[in-house]
């Protein structure tokens, strides 16, 4: 795209039930703080079937202007479809800066309107900022499993870049802020759907949900078999918590994919993290980078997980676990 | 006609050498290991080839695995070859050398999937362990106009169509996609197999096809990096750990449990 008429910083907002996904409001916080150091508005998009609310929640959290695309095609998320909306926005819009948040649907879709758009990608953002002499964006991420930070610039119109979850926080919601809401028509048809989603297979989630989860238990390698993790999830039942795991864990087929915490698994910001009998691999503790308190049992004193931790104890699960729940089961009640 | 899968992998460093070996040399912008620690093929690549082999198990197919990079150790890119891939393609040259650029990248996997001519399928891992950036199978996705799969832990052709089985947060979801397609594979799909003894006999006797930037008609021009890196360090945590420690372990449970109340974080 060409630079000379590109302005603005334009997050590329995402759908939640509805409403506006909290990751899209932390990308907003992100856009303003770059806004500001443009000297520029800050934009978001949204495409759906209906874009009245979500557009009024943008503003409230920090948008300067909202351009919706609205289309009854878009009611749910499908790849192709939000794709070809994404980047009819852009090109009408012309932003400097595109964002997104590194969710799943993020995922997919930052990479290809990129290379659609011939531009640059920073992925997995945790920090961006100007570079007051250039006036590029110069964005901050893990490389590496998180053994070393890369500070990258985007060469070529958008600068892009995609946030990992929970990297911002959302700005307060200002419900009498007043912004513009631009509709923008961008043609879609149903012949540009080549996916089709045949069947959603959920999992019966009864417990706590982690990515929200204010405490959250893990489980590693060292529990050595399925079993343990029974004895976790009752602690986690006492607490009120979410219940979680190390690739490991996984991979040996002890728990469902779907409680990896870690790089290539679920963010969690939780105020306490515990964990059982896992090393704190980079790319498990990618994953957990938001919480504020980390526990760690391991009976290794030198266990990368014990450099991280707020409390830690070295001992074997099998004599510190029963007696830590057996204490909490005193303490709560 | 036999179906044609191509794979897409990378040579990485290996992502479970100790820590200590691992160094971020600050002034180059780059990481380097002790060259005593061979690299290996990025573990979710090596997914993607076990992907295709079950495919081929179940099918007549061919599976040719390409790569792009400088530097690479044969005998660690023949893996794929002696798990019982057919064809290894290696793009090859002191051009590519240090590049890091996904689109870069990518762009020289297209210009030789194009050259190696009609697919049916090309699968490759969801990441590369270096940088994790999740980006070059989808920009060949797009510089193709092919439909797009990510995270599959399952991978089945038939009838014209290719259905993934992918793992979501929820959960996981079952799509499909006309071919030719791309798909990305996860973990979730399972260990690769291990390689045979008569697999690797036939690696040994195969020879991999080298192209270089030139025969893929490409200059440092076509290469220039979008993304750029101008620091490279490695991250700071200042996290100060209190050990709790009782008479015995049990004490020490006991002592963490009211540790955690006094800090009112239960
Ligand atoms: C590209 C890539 C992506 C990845 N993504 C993820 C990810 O998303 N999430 C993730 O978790 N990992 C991920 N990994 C894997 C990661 O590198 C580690 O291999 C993994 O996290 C290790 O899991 P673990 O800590 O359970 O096992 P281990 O590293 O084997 O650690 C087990 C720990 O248990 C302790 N232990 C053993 N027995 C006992 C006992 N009786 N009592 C107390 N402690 C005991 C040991 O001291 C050890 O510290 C990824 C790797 C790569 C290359």
């Amino acid at each position: 795209m060409d630079a000379v008429d590109s302005t603005g910083v334009l997050v590329l907002g995402e759908l939640e039930d509805g409403a506006l996904a909290s990751t899209s409001k932390e990308t907003l916080a992100a856009g303003r703080s770059l806004a500001g150091g443009l000297g520029q508005p800050l934009s978001l998009c949204i495409a759906g079937a209906d874009t009245d609310a979500p557009a009024r929640e943008a503003v409230a959290h920090g948008a300067d202007r909202v351009y919706t695309v609205t289309n009854l095609l878009l009611a749910e998320y499908h790849p192709e479809l939000h794709l070809e909306a994404l980047a009819g926005v852009c090109h009408q819009t012309k932003p400097a800066i595109a964002l997104m948040a590194r969710t799943t649907a993020g995922r997919d879709l930052a990479p290809r309107l990129a290379a659609r758009l011939g531009a640059g990608l920073a992925q997995d953002c945790l920090d961006m900022s100007i570079d007051p002499e250039s006036g590029r964006m110069v964005a901050r991420r893990p490389v590496y499993g998180g053994n070393a930070m890369a500070a990258v610039v985007c060469a070529g119109t958008p600068q892009m870049a995609s946030i990992r979850p929970k990297a911002y926080e959302p700005l307060e919601p200002d419900p009498s802020r007043q912004g513009d809401v631009v509709p923008l028509e961008v043609a879609l048809d149903p012949s540009m759907k080549r996916v089709r989603l045949v069947e959603r297979i959920e999992e019966e989630s009864e417990g706590v949900q982690l990515e929200t989860a204010g405490i959250v238990v893990a489980g590693g390698r060292g529990l050595g078999s399925a079993a343990p993790f029974k004895e976790l999830e009752e602690t986690a039942r006492l607490l009120g918590a979410g219940i979680g795991a190390s690739r490991a864990a996984v991979d040996a087929g002890w728990v469902p994919a779907s409680w990896q915490i870690g790089l290539t698994g679920k963010t969690i910001s939780p105020n306490l993290y515990i964990t059982v009998a896992i090393s704190g691999a980079s790319q498990h503790m990618a994953g957990c980078s938001g919480a504020k308190v980390i526990v760690a049992i391991n009976k290794d004193a030198e266990a990368n997980i014990l450099k991280e931790a707020r409390y830690g104890v070295v001992g074997d699960w099998q004599k510190v676990w029963p007696a830590f729940t057996e204490t909490l089961r005193e303490l709560l009640g | 006609m036999p179906l044609n899968i191509l794979v897409l992998a990378k040579q990485v460093i290996d992502p479970e050498m100790p820590l200590s070996a691992f160094k971020v040399e600050r002034e180059n912008r780059r990481v380097s290991v002790p060259s005593t620690l061979p690299p290996v093929v990025n573990g979710f690549d090596e997914n993607a080839v076990e992907a295709a082999l079950r495919i081929k198990d179940g099918q007549e197919a061919t599976v040719t695995v390409l790569s792009m990079g400088q530097g690479f150790a044969l005998e660690v890119m023949k893996k794929p070859l002696s798990m019982g891939a057919d064809t290894l393609v290696l793009l090859q040259d002191d051009a590519f050398l240090n590049t890091v650029d996904s689109f870069a990248i990518a762009l020289a996997l297209t210009t030789a999937i194009r050259k190696l001519g009609a697919f049916d399928l090309i699968i490759a891992g969801r990441q590369a362990s270096d940088w994790d950036n999740a980006q070059v199978p989808l920009a060949v996705a797009e510089a193709l106009g092919l439909p797009s799969v990510t995270t599959g832990k399952k991978v089945e052709v038939g009838d014209g169509l290719v259905t993934v089985e992918r793992q979501t947060p929820e959960g996981a979801e079952v799509v499909e996609a006309p071919l030719p397609a791309l798909v990305t594979v996860s973990n979730e799909l399972g260990q690769p197999r291990y390689p045979t003894l008569r697999g690797i006999m036939a690696a040994t006797r195969k020879q991999p096809v080298i192209w270089s930037a030139q025969d893929l008609g490409l200059d440092a021009s076509d290469l220039r990096p979008r993304v750029e890196t101008v620091d490279l360090y490695v991250p700071v945590t200042d996290a100060e750990c209190e050990l709790i420690q009782g008479e015995d372990e049990a004490e020490s449970g006991r002592l963490l449990a009211l540790k955690l109340r006094e800090a009112k974080l239960i």
